[in-house]
């Protein structure tokens, strides 16, 4: 352990401390104490420990970079929890963090040993080798995929609680620093609600630590007045350690604040996401010790943690003498500082600096960090005169460090701005990338210095003026604030070429994934010298940090090695998440909503073993499992010989009213409609544009302008669309509604089903001669409103009586109560679907698939021939015309055959002619029997044919008309 | 390590010639001008040169070097089709792909993870099952499992039944596979401008010259060029440039997304696959979750991503591996995918003389680019549709004669 608090500063240095709590957190396996307030890394800091991971590929030492969660070097493993940024994750008592990706310990990691061989280890290396001789990339395979990841998931965690919000506003502000609290004050003046986001756990941004004078008490100053007025302000709802990770089409953007997700919605938004400062490159730029200037700051002001003893400052602009004067102030030696400019700054900054006789040198630049220990720290700066852009002379020193703090410009944080269609380009005047365009659906603005708006005056003015345009574009006129110059460039902010190679490498342009100077200049070489041709063949900003870090310096290194200007040149493309999202935020509360139906509790109370139907749950059958097939067995019988009642609740359910019903089913459906009979049903058959059939169902004529139809429970969503979109086509006279589940049905089946329905009700004649099979009725069963359907779908007398939904149970329960004396059983899906094969009937999706048009099916009698239309009738009217590849057709096959399995082939001479699309044996029949699509030359009664078994075995079957059972369907007609 | 590496290792200079030459100047005629630098376009452009001696050949592209659909599929390789047809085709880009890293002297890193097809209802056991025998019946490795064997091949998958949609069984067919899709069109890339054929990036073709009804020329956004014959290959675009050719496809196009997670270390080995919950999954080689779902519900040409997508993947993937909660989304992405009504590509001919057509390659292209690419070279340099892709020919859908491939095709990937 190091020196216990000795790097911790007083008062008021530490905005985000509560000095009065100590916590005590395990790292490594070591117990380490910090305070309330702290983040896993600066409570390491405090505690002079720089060492907090080791990299991807080399497991070189890394430390703080940027101490803003911006970069893969503070990646720890915290409990279950991978890849966690220890810059920004707040320590608890008793918190277990893990070093993650480490062979050996974090001190002593053998993995090093990969760094050694580094150098056979070419750019996009993997490409070219380990595949000769043949075969062998297999086993490299394996071992390279050992080496791969960082942390590791913890294959026993369960889901935590997490869910999901919903805000909406006129205008959101993403960023609480100098503009983003201007802008939101402004907006909320004028009228509009304000939501003002910032992923910081105190509002400020950059006025938090950045030293913009060289008294920076106006500063604080400042940032008081701002936050104060934010935070007192009715209309700005503020919300704090909340990051937005992506601003979506029409301003819909997802925020993760805590263990929740907000999903927002704002008329405008304005960005004020500000910019992220940048490392120069030299040789061992990645290690412990080498930080950005803003990090060193962040460490100082928000966390009271002194960043190092010893320091060197490399500058290319005037924010480096800030730092320095930051480091200077918490009592931290300022050796020199290395200004890559060749003239010097005028900034009263630097005039400070002068006033303090740091040595500064002026046009030299940090050119190797000399690795203390195992690299685990840094020892000496050794600068170099700077000759011409990227290389220096022998002019050089040594100087002893154990800090070197970078500031060599920024780039903007425009990530939000590019997942909703902004666009940057790179202004080769200023060496920095712009916003040229903004989200081009909503009048959005971007504020400070995401706006290439540095100079803190300027900034609050920027703000100010995007607040006022944000609300006017909202619809709350205000007057435009004041002539202030607010959108001022950004010269001088970032210096132009802060990139020197060194000769033995090192050199790093992406931390992230590895990446040195030569592999970037190496893969242009190979050839790969479009951008994105370079970030997939060297992995550069393909990193956790997204290219944070890397994308500016790689874009300037790449174009050019390619010999390209970088003027107006943009970088690849920016997505979503911002910053990387949890699985669980993301899920919130699953909603994956199950149907029941009325029936439900009946059907469970009865030993239900339930089966999902879509969203719904259907009882399979009634019994134990281990009684399964006995079950279905009975069930069966009980429908064949006596009376069965089954739930249909789920199926499809259509109100067609209108003038033109009867027109639009004649176009929605195969048969035809026009002459149907009040009071009858008729089958319906849908096909798509095809021919292909895609649901049936049977149509009800309830009155002249009035169909019931029903369609499959599976297939009921996609019949309705497709109605609702063909009649916004057609725009006939009539309404469509999905009562679906609105009602409840039940099928009472079976030879006494008539007696059992006979005591139930006073107002329909039920006898053979009144209410015929296909005919409808409406009346009242158990004094319920009923509409009462003949159908024969199981093959027997039956009743489908459909009730509204709030009286399914009574209904359930009066025909329940009313069949006791008749032994009538509740059947369900298993038996049902077994009646039905018996009876030869299709199930849609089952004795159909994505191609089957009518005639394959023997249904062309569902066809009407003369209708000028119907849907799909081109095609079928064009395959009608020419020979069928395939029919469907009945089989039977001996009760001790073995029994084939659903899908399995049908072959012929080794050729797939076909396959089984139902089979079962029936108990009622005794017999194997089936659907299967066959070879027309196959298809012939009484021809049999192969079909392969799963097991590979051949059995025959033999063709056999249906409806197998009561082929003149006189059971149904009774 | 390989002694491939050690020449990096012992050179003072990056030992390197270019994987591809940077061409300055378009010529005025070629024999073959192919439209789209993606990993059709340069598998095709390579087995020209390579089988057929074609090399006064230009592949096109309007942006960077197989940056379309190429840049951005999941990687997904499997025979496991519903057709026979469908079976063939892809069984022969399988062989071709487990050769391709020796052919080109470039690794593609082809592993050979295996590949379920998850199955939480009956319908879907009835089509594992189908796949399954139609496979096997084509000497194709697949089988249907239950989840015994489940808890084996896959071990931290949920095979409770407490979950809205329990697992019942899956479709294993041990020869799927990844590979780095990027380095598949380089590969290509590099082996046919090794042979002689050119490669112009960010030159965009903006319409087609004809004379009797026979393609001639090519306009580009430098300059007309003529050509032998054109061969279209712009999966995501295919509508829009045969409609400068002056055709109509019958294809949507719609958007296809998919995601990664941070790199965790490898817990995953094989595929998994869930048609009905829309969910697939694989860990990349640098331990990243590579997913996508179902593709978007309307047609669209951005290439967006929307929040809604990975809500509802996220959902089912954590139903799938209930301890992913706390690993953390990197990256989305959208592609576009170009639909035909039966789920099944379309290659060939076209109405138009020399102008060939490879398009409608949906979601799952990126496996067939190796068969496409010689079977469409094949095509071009024979002027005959070899029997292999001749179902999947244009006109079939004059004769509204489809090639069912929606069983597999649809998340299947």
């Amino acid at each position: 352990m190091g020196d216990n608090f000795t790097m911790r500063l007083p008062k008021p240095k530490g905005l985000y401390l509560d000095r009065s709590k100590t916590i005590t957190f395990v790292f490594a396996g070591k117990h380490y104490q910090g305070l309330q307030g702290d983040s896993i890394a600066s409570a390491l800091a405090a505690n002079n420990e720089r060492l907090l991971s080791r990299s991807f590929k080399y497991h070189r030492p890394r430390g703080i970079l940027t101490m803003a969660g911006r970069d893969a070097n503070t990646l720890v493993q915290v409990e279950d929890e991978p890849n966690v940024r220890a810059d920004t994750y707040a320590i608890t008592e008793g918190l277990e963090v893990f070093a993650q990706n480490v062979y050996g310990s974090l001190e002593n990691d053998w993995g090093r040993f990969i760094e050694h061989i580094g150098r056979f280890l070419p750019v996009g290396f993997y490409y070219k080798a380990f595949y000769k001789p043949k075969g062998i990339w297999k086993y490299w395979d394996t071992i390279i995929r050992n080496f791969a990841g960082l942390g590791k998931v913890d294959v026993n965690a369960t889901p935590y609680a997490s869910d999901k919000a919903y805000r909406f506003c006129d205008v959101v502000v993403i960023g609480g620093g100098p503009a983003g609290l201007s802008a939101a004050l402004q907006a909320a003046n004028a009228g509009a609600e304000v939501i003002l986001v910032d992923e910081n756990q105190l509002l400020g941004g950059s006025l938090n630590y950045v030293r913009f004078n060289s008294n920076n008490s106006q500063t604080l100053l400042t940032r008081e007045k701002l936050v104060n007025a934010v935070t007192n302000h009715p209309a700005i709802n503020i919300y704090t350690n909340a990051m937005c990770t992506g601003w979506f089409a029409d301003n819909w953007l997802a925020i993760m604040c805590e263990q929740r997700m907000l999903k927002l919605r704002s008329q405008v938004v304005v960005a004020a996401t500000g910019s992220i400062e940048q490392p120069a490159i030299f040789r061992n730029n990645d290690l412990p010790g080498v930080m950005l200037g803003s990090a060193a700051q962040r460490l100082i002001y928000l966390y009271g943690v002194a960043p190092g003893k010893l320091a060197v400052v490399l500058t290319g602009n005037d924010d480096g003498y800030g730092v320095a004067l930051d480091l200077i102030d918490s009592g931290i030696e300022v050796q020199a500082i290395v200004e890559m400019r060749t003239t010097p700054s005028h900034s009263s900054l630097a005039a400070a600096i002068n006033a303090k006789n740091i040595r500064i040198l002026q046009g030299y630049t940090v050119y190797e960090a000399i690795p203390g220990a195992g690299k685990r720290s840094i020892t000496h700066a050794v600068i170099h005169q700077i000759s011409s852009e990227g290389t220096v002379n022998e002019n050089s020193h040594k100087i002893a460090c154990d800090l070197i703090c970078m500031s060599a410009g920024y780039t903007p944080a425009a990530q939000l701005l590019c997942h909703s269609g902004g666009q940057l380009k790179y202004d080769e005047a200023d060496a920095i990338l712009k916003v040229t365009q903004l989200p081009a659906h909503g009048q959005s603005v971007a504020a400070g210095s995401l706006n290439s708006v540095f100079e803190i005056d300027a900034v609050l003015a920027d703000g100010k003026y995007a607040g006022w345009l944000a609300a006017t574009n909202a619809g709350f006129p205000n007057n435009e604030p004041a002539n202030v110059p607010h959108h001022v460039g950004a010269q001088g902010q970032n210096y132009p070429w802060p990139i020197f190679p060194h000769p033995k490498g090192r050199d790093f342009i992406d931390v992230d994934e590895d990446l040195q100077v030569k592999d970037i200049v190496n893969a242009v070489k190979d050839g790969y010298d479009d951008l994105e041709l370079v970030k997939r063949y060297s992995t550069v900003v393909m990193g956790p940090s997204q290219g944070r870090q890397s994308a500016l310096n790689n874009m300037r290194l790449v174009t050019k090695e390619a010999n390209r200007s970088l003027n107006g040149i943009t970088i690849t493309t920016q997505r979503p998440p911002y910053s990387p999202e949890f699985i669980q935020h993301l899920v919130g509360k699953a909603f994956q909503p199950v149907k029941h139906t009325a029936i439900h509790y009946r059907h469970l109370e009865c030993n239900a073993q339930m089966m999902s139907a879509g969203l719904w749950l259907r009882p399979a059958y009634y019994g134990n499992p281990e009684n399964k097939d006995t079950c279905i067995e009975k069930e069966n019988l009980a429908v064949r010989n006596n009376v069965g009642i089954v739930d249909v609740s789920t199926l499809g359910k259509l109100e067609i009213r209108g003038p033109d019903a009867a027109e639009f089913l004649n176009r929605m459906y195969t048969f035809a409609y026009a002459k149907q009979l009040i009071h009858r049903s008729r089958y319906v058959l849908m096909t798509d544009s095809t021919g292909v059939i895609i649901d049936d169902g049977v149509a009800c004529r309830l009155g002249e302008h009035h169909f019931y139809v029903t369609a499959t429970t599976g297939g009921v969503d996609g019949v309705y669309r497709n109605m609702l979109r063909w009649n916004t086509e057609w725009n006939l006279n009539l309404d469509i509604a999905n009562v679906t589940a609105a009602y409840a049905a039940v099928n009472l089946a079976g030879p006494n089903s008539r007696d059992v329905l006979s005591c139930l009700t006073d107002d329909i004649e039920l006898s053979a001669q009144q209410f015929s099979d296909m005919e409808v009725r409406t009346g009242h069963i158990a004094k319920i409103p009923a509409r009462i359907l003949r159908v024969g779908f199981v093959g027997e007398l039956g009743y489908e009586i459909h009730v509204p939904a709030n009286q399914g149970e009574a209904l359930w329960d009066a025909l329940m109560k009313t069949g006791e004396e008749f032994e009538i059983r509740p059947f369900g899906v298993e038996a049902q679907r077994l009646l039905r094969l018996e009876k030869g009937h299709i199930i849609v999706n089952q004795d159909t698939d994505g191609l089957t048009i009518p005639q394959e099916t023997n249904m062309g009698w569902a066809i009407a021939q003369k209708k000028p239309f119907y849907m799909g009738k081109r095609a079928i009217d064009v395959m009608s015309a020419r020979s069928l590849d395939r029919l469907l057709v009945g089989f039977t096959m001996p009760s001790d055959a073995p029994l084939p399995e659903e899908c399995n082939l049908v072959v012929n001479n080794n050729e797939i002619t076909g396959r089984v699309t139902s089979v079962a044996y029936s108990p009622t029949l005794k017999s194997i029997i089936g659907l299967a699509f066959v070879s027309p030359d196959q298809s012939e009664i009484g021809k049999q044919f192969n079909i392969k078994l799963s097991n590979s075995a051949i059995v025959k079957a033999t063709v056999c008309p249906t409806p197998f059972y009561d082929p003149e369907n006189k059971r149904q007609e009774m | 390590m390989p002694f491939s590496l050690l020449k990096y290792g012992f050179s003072k200079v990056h030992p390197s010639e270019r994987h591809f030459q940077n061409l300055a100047e378009l010529k005025s005629s070629y024999d073959v001008v192919i439209v789209g630098g993606g990993g059709h376009g340069l598998a095709t452009a390579y087995y020209l040169a390579k089988q057929w001696g074609i090399t006064n050949v230009a592949v096109l592209e309007k942006g960077y070097l197989a940056g379309g659909n190429t840049a951005r599929n999941t990687a997904i390789i499997r025979s496991n089709y519903l057709t026979p047809e469908g079976v063939r085709f892809y069984d022969e880009s399988i062989k071709l792909f487990q050769n391709l890293s020796n052919e080109f002297d470039y690794n593609i890193l082809y592993s050979e993870r295996g590949h379920l097809t998850l199955a939480h209802t009956d319908a879907a056991m009835r089509t594992s099952r189908w796949r399954a025998e139609v496979n096997k019946h084509l000497g194709v490795n697949s089988e249907v499992v239950y989840p015994d064997e489940l808890a084996k091949l896959c071990p931290h998958l949920n095979l409770s039944q407490k979950v809205r949609y329990p697992i019942m069984g899956a479709l294993h067919h041990p020869p799927g596979a990844i590979a780095r899709h990027d380095a598949v069109a380089w590969g290509y890339a590099r082996g046919a401008s090794d042979r002689g054929v050119e490669i112009h990036t960010h030159t965009e073709v903006t319409g087609f010259n004809f004379e009797n009804g026979r393609v001639i020329g090519v306009k580009t956004n430098r300059g007309d060029i003529r050509c032998g014959k054109v061969l279209q290959a712009v999966a995501g675009l295919s509508s829009e440039v045969s409609k400068l050719a002056g055709f109509k496809l019958p294809i949507k196009s719609i958007p296809l997304q998919a995601c990664v997670s941070e790199p965790v270390k490898p817990f995953l080995d094989i595929i998994v696959v869930s048609g009905s919950l829309h969910v697939y999954v694989s860990q990349s080689s640098r331990g990243e979750l590579v997913m996508g779902s179902a593709s978007d519900p309307y047609p669209l040409y951005s290439t967006r991503s929307t929040l809604e997508f990975k809500e509802e993947l996220m959902m089912h993937l954590l139903e799938l591996f209930p301890f992913v909660g706390k690993l953390k989304l990197l990256r989305q992405w959208a592609g576009t995918a170009d639909m035909t009504p039966d789920f099944s590509p379309v290659m060939g001919i076209t109405p138009i003389q020399n102008y060939y057509i490879d398009a409608g390659w949906g979601t799952w292209g990126f496996k067939a680019t190796p068969v496409c690419g010689t079977r469409m070279a094949e095509t071009l340099a024979t002027d005959k549709v070899p029997d292999l892709i001749k179902p999947f020919e244009l006109e079939r859908f004059y004769r509204f004669d489809q090639l069912g491939e929606r069983g597999a095709a649809s998340v299947g990937h």
